[in-house]
């Protein structure tokens, strides 16, 4: 890593023996995955050692510096892919899918239809329309990042909104009566 | 807001893992590689490390690049 440092003699192989072990790492990492082969991968390397040089004084030394730059350039390879998967699909195409009668139909018979039936009614009444959106739409499989990029905003950004969604709806369960056993139960009934 | 029965299963699921606390995808990023470290030698996960468990069970994308991690290392 100290060869990374700008004023290192040995700065330009410590780049392209980073660079190698990068790209041969996504190859294979990325081996069953459609993406646009090794030009791509060039690509996702050169965005990823930028990111690792504005970085580098974060790197505390907790784990290999390898390891931290991999963890670095996966980041930007599935933001990129994601980019390319969901680039012509709108936030209101995913979120106004219309969900079939059957599916949406709950028979309230069983505290768990009970504990789902009030979710449905803490979502319509305790969120915000940019809560119930962003939730919606990564419930429905969209990237926090092209959730963000169609609201204005960063993955960080629709992390804390839809952090602050979930805890409204576990509040709102609460105050309907429902614990947190409760609602754990629901899952595995 | 019309949901299916499978997204409202996994709300459930997001609900009932929801802590006042958590932290976001840029932390994780932070502080993943040590966590897969010490999971691929089989250590045991400090309390600082076990809000990026956490993080995992949650965000989709963040436990997505973590299995990727775990496969780039492992090749």
């Amino acid at each position: 890593m100290a060869h990374l440092d700008a004023g290192s003699l040995d700065r330009q192989t410590a780049l392209a023996d980073l660079r190698g072990t990068l790209l041969g790492g996504l190859r294979k990492a990325l081996a069953h995955r459609t993406y646009g082969g090794d030009a791509f991968l060039e690509d996702v390397v050169q965005d990823a050692l930028l990111r690792i040089m504005e970085r580098l004084s974060q790197f505390q030394g907790r784990s290999r510096f390898t390891t931290w730059a991999m963890s670095i350039s996966i980041r930007v390879a599935m933001s990129q892919l994601r980019r390319l998967h969901w680039k012509d699909v709108s936030l209101d195409e995913v979120t106004t899918a219309r969900v079939s009668d059957k599916e949406a139909s709950l028979d309230v018979q069983s505290e768990r239809e009970a504990i789902l039936a009030a979710m449905q009614e803490v979502i319509r009444t305790g969120l915000t329309e940019k809560q119930r959106l962003a939730l919606l739409a990564e419930l429905r499989g969209m990237p926090q990042d092209e959730i963000a990029r169609h609201l204005g905003s960063n993955r960080n950004a629709i992390y804390k909104l839809t952090h602050d969604a979930r805890k409204r709806l576990k509040q709102g369960l609460e105050a309907l009566g429902f614990t947190g056993d409760d609602i754990g139960a629901a899952i595995s009934g | 807001m019309s949901l299916s029965k499978e997204e409202i299963n996994e709300l459930v699921r997001l609900v009932s893992l929801t802590n006042d606390e958590e932290i976001d995808c840029e932390r994780c990023l932070s502080l993943v590689a040590e966590f897969a470290e010490r999971k691929l030698a089989g250590h045991s996960i400090p309390a600082e490390l076990a809000a990026v468990a956490h993080h995992l069970s949650i965000c989709a994308e963040c436990s997505e690049e973590y299995a990727l991690l775990l496969q780039m290392m492992n090749g």
